[in-house]
């Protein structure tokens, strides 16, 4: 075998053509982003660190600790996503007048892709999935989820999928088809090189990891509530929880199977999407959105939960319409998958179809509006106390009613075929994404902080960081409707019309601030964890909250509660304090816990190294991965040993240390 | 509690009501559960095959349709060989309910070799197809053909792998709980795959050599 063919078997079509050095934007990020990076490794090396985090935070299965790492994730992926959005709007609002800006279409295309892809798949998705992690299982008065170690496995994996994202930004380059990367753009004959591969195999690792920890929650929601709550008294947040992860996991396969048939047509060379031989392109973009609809549910109920539980707690009342809340929740989840068709009426499958689709859409705006109106009267006369959570929750009832008005009138076909492809589409969908699904985690980290890491979030910085989302929101996006009703379409590198420019010099304004948004968010953490000694709370409910993660110390010991509790009532822990349940400080038994294990990063490790080996056509390297991945799987599956106990007397001196530090506190 | 006297309570406690668990508490497992949903989100990848070959199925490009290429009496032969495994999976399950660790590990092995057969025969089947010059490519009736039936074929193929690492599990560690917890997510992975199969038999097979 000669060099060239040996070359060949190990790197594929990796070349050193493949590292962009050519590219002074892309040279800057990776030095920023090297020295970043090596400054983080020494740090962590000088502290001697390694140890501790892989043993105490990488292996562990503990679903606080995982809960927490998808959220360091998704706010790492944040400032990514976000870097791309800032680089767009500066483009656009210099791009005119035969100035064709800094950004050439064949970048501009790729920052667009990869902003809607890791907006979307690594910052909303962990951000939503870390939450749940955290929050669900305290919720319920469970000590983990049903399966410990594939949630471990599920975060993993999401993380190999977002490290080959990442990749594609020094190594080749992403796709330059838009986040849904519909053929045949997205085909071999028009996007041959490594772009639509990363865009796959990042998707699919990570959807792996989505898939299972949505039927992780399912079994834990159904199988591991506390004694006594029954379906109708678990908190909304479980509620609008449970509701996702079944459709994570109704919809989550299909995106699979298309990208599978998608790969197939550019590995094996099918004819599922390709123009000749029978190829149906439509059918990729009908299938794509039967898993897209769904998942902006995903996103969204969630934090509806989110607020649904903020409006009760900082009112001091009982949510309003409790039992109408869960029936929303129930009917979007079902209608979700009635609406897929919306996205394309432009297709052409005609009048009747398009009304049916555009009636189904309409209807789903009832239980939307209906879960409005119940968080407006849980307000009504209630003992309102506008922390930093609150402000977000009001803020996104105000913008998410706008959002979904628009989308309301999306929803009439005639009319979108003229909003169709226009900045009104991307106005719209920034509206109800940014003022739903991210002021809802901002609420959610502001509300549950404390509960994690035992100190308040400091509100002034939050407060900041608030007003600069806020504003800088509707500064970025309301300019962009109006430029939708002019007819300005999307995904556009520069234009002719210096009239435009004014609109995309205001929208840049609000990214900036939005840029300020987030980097007050930033120096919020700074400056809590500084004073985390003036903000801490002891007492482990430091907002008279009422659901049951309240009960325990902040943060939880690993077992999450001592004695499991028994639930009478929904609002279970509001319950306890009123009828004084107080707390069981004798007859400690042996808590059994899961233990921790190393296979699951192992596992997705090599997931990465077989996609990656995929995406540049080693094979070789990739059928080793491939046999790696099944070996530690099977491998992992001899090990029987996976619990343990922790002794009573453990449990006792943890539980005595609490009791003391709460008898300081009176 | 520190933060009780924020709260309106009422001023007597409940003595009745029990607010903690004196003893452990045991959820259910919830493995069967979560195999169980797997299994239909398995089911969706597979109806989204089916759906994309019920679009792409009569898209012949000009190739070969199903009547011309489909061998009826082959695909009895190995639909045969399914069902025939299933049946003696469900052979196994009752040796495992009466603890039986031989029996149950022989009709494991018989599930095993009549699911390679099954392998056995379908290549075979692909190889003449791709010989004749009906291979995936070939068409779009093509593409989704061998996808559908081709995913089905790789789940047989890695309930053989699975069923292997299990019959070395359950030598090694005999009937223990976990192996039997095992042994039913095999037993309903395998019936599922039956299951699938007959929806292609029925689907791609029987309605492909009508004209």
């Amino acid at each position: 075998m000669n060099m060239p063919d040996l070359a060949k078997l190990i790197f594929g079509r990796l070349t050193l053509e493949a590292i962009p050095y050519h590219e002074p934007i892309l040279v800057g990020t990776f030095i920023m982003v090297a020295i970043g990076g090596i400054a983080l490794l020494a740090l962590i090396t000088r502290a001697k660190l390694w140890g501790y985090l892989w043993s105490e935070w990488f292996t562990s299965i503990d679903h606080k600790k995982i809960g927490i790492m998808y959220m360091v994730f998704g706010i790492v992926m944040l400032l990514r996503g976000f870097a791309d959005a800032l680089m767009m709007r500066a483009q656009q609002a210099v791009a005119f007048n035969g100035n064709p800006g800094f950004l050439p279409p064949h970048h501009y295309d790729q920052i667009f892709t990869a902003h809607g892809v890791i907006m979307i798949f690594f910052v909303a998705m962990p951000l939503v999935t870390g939450l749940m992690n955290y929050v669900v299982p305290l919720q319920i008065g469970a000590r983990d989820v049903a399966f410990p170690f594939l949630n471990n496995f599920s975060f993993w994996m999401t993380v190999a999928g977002g490290l080959l994202v990442m990749a594609s930004l020094f190594v080749g380059e992403f796709a330059r088809t838009g986040w849904l990367a519909y053929p045949p753009l997205s085909g071999l004959a028009q996007s041959p090189d490594v772009g639509v591969d990363y865009y796959i195999w990042s998707l699919q690792v990570a959807g792996v990891g989505t898939t299972l920890s949505g039927i992780n929650l399912i079994a834990t929601i159904v199988k591991m509530r506390a004694p006594g709550m029954s379906m109708m008294k678990m908190p909304i947040f479980t509620w609008t929880s449970l509701c996702t992860n079944v459709l994570i996991v109704a919809a989550f396969p299909v995106l699979t199977a298309v990208l599978v048939l998608l790969s197939l047509d550019r590995y094996a060379g099918t004819n599922f999407f390709t123009n000749d031989f029978g190829g149906n392109a439509m059918m990729y973009v009908n299938l794509i959105w039967i898993w897209g609809h769904p998942e902006v549910y995903i996103l969204v109920l969630p934090v509806f939960g989110v607020f649904s539980e903020v409006v009760s707690t900082f009112s001091r009342k009982r949510l309003f319409g409790y039992a109408s809340m869960v029936y929303a929740t129930v009917v979007i989840t079902v209608l979700s998958y009635l609406v897929w068709l919306h996205h394309f009426f432009t297709m052409g499958s005609g009048a009747s179809v398009n009304s049916f689709f555009g009636i189904t859409t309409m209807i789903i705006s009832i239980p939307t509006g209906a879960k409005i109106f119940n968080w407006l009267f849980t307000m009504y006369r209630g003992r309102i106390h506008f922390e930093v959570p609150m402000l977000w929750t009001v803020g996104f009832m105000i913008t998410f009613v706008i959002g979904g008005m628009t989308g309301v009138m999306l929803a009439v076909p005639p009319a979108d075929f003229l909003l169709h492809n226009s900045l009104f589409l991307i106005a719209h969908f920034h509206n109800v994404i940014i003022g739903g699904v991210i002021f809802g985690l901002f609420a959610g980290i502001n509300y549950w902080f404390p509960k994690a890491f035992g100190y308040k979030l400091d509100p002034f910085w939050g407060k900041c960081s608030f007003w600069f989302w806020l504003v800088g929101f509707y500064l970025a996006f309301m300019p962009l409707y109006v430029l939708g009703f002019m007819g300005v379409t999307r995904r556009m590198n520069h234009f002719e019309d210096p009239s435009l420019a004014i609109w995309f010099r205001i929208a840049a304004f609000g990214a900036v601030l939005i840029a300020l948004g987030i980097g007050s968010f930033l120096v919020q953490l700074w400056v809590s964890y500084k004073r985390r000694d003036e903000l801490r709370d002891v007492t482990g409910d430091p907002w008279h909250g009422r659901t049951l993660e309240w009960s325990t110390s902040s943060p939880p010991p690993e077992y999450n509660f001592a004695f499991t509790p028994i639930i009478h009532e929904s609002d279970a822990w509001w319950d306890m304090k009123e009828r004084n349940a107080g707390r069981r400080t004798d007859g400690y038994l042996p808590i059994h816990m899961p233990k921790n294990t190393s296979a699951g990063i192992i596992i997705a490790g090599f997931a990465f190294v077989l996609g990656f080996a995929m995406i540049w056509h080693m094979f070789l390297i990739a059928g080793i991965a491939f046999v790696a991945l099944l070996v530690t799987a099977i491998g992992h599956t001899f090990n029987y040993k996976r619990d343990y106990h922790i002794p009573a007397d453990v449990v006792a001196r943890t539980e005595a240390a609490r009791t003391e530090e709460l008898a300081a506190h009176v | 509690m520190s933060d009780m006297n924020a709260t309106p309570s009422a001023a007597v406690a409940d003595q009745d009501l029990q607010f903690w668990m004196k003893e452990d508490h045991h959820p259910a497992n919830g493995t069967l559960l979560g195999f169980w949903i797997y299994l239909m989100s398995d089911c969706l990848i597979f109806a989204c095959l089916f759906a994309t070959y019920g679009v792409l199925g009569r898209s012949y490009a000009g190739g070969p349709s199903g009547a011309d290429l489909f061998e009826l009496p082959l695909v009895a032969i190995n639909t045969t060989m399914l069902l025939l495994s299933s049946i003696t999976y469900g052979f196994a399950v009752l040796e495992m309910q009466k603890n039986r660790k031989g029996t149950m590990m022989a009709w494991l092995v018989v599930t095993g070799l009549f699911g390679a057969t099954f392998l056995g025969i379908e290549l075979y089947e692909f190889a003449n197809l791709i010989h004749e010059g009906a291979g995936p490519q070939r068409s779009a009736f093509l593409s989704s053909f061998f996808t559908l039936v081709g995913t089905h074929g790789l789940h047989v193929t890695f309930g053989i792998i699975w069923l292997i690492t299990l019959l070395f599990q359950v030598g090694r560690f005999g009937l223990t709980p976990a192996n039997k917890r095992r042994i039913m997510c095999l037993s309903m992975f395998w019936h599922f795959l039956d299951v699938v199969w007959i929806g292609v038999f029925t689907f791609v097979y029987l309605m492909g050599v009508l004209p």
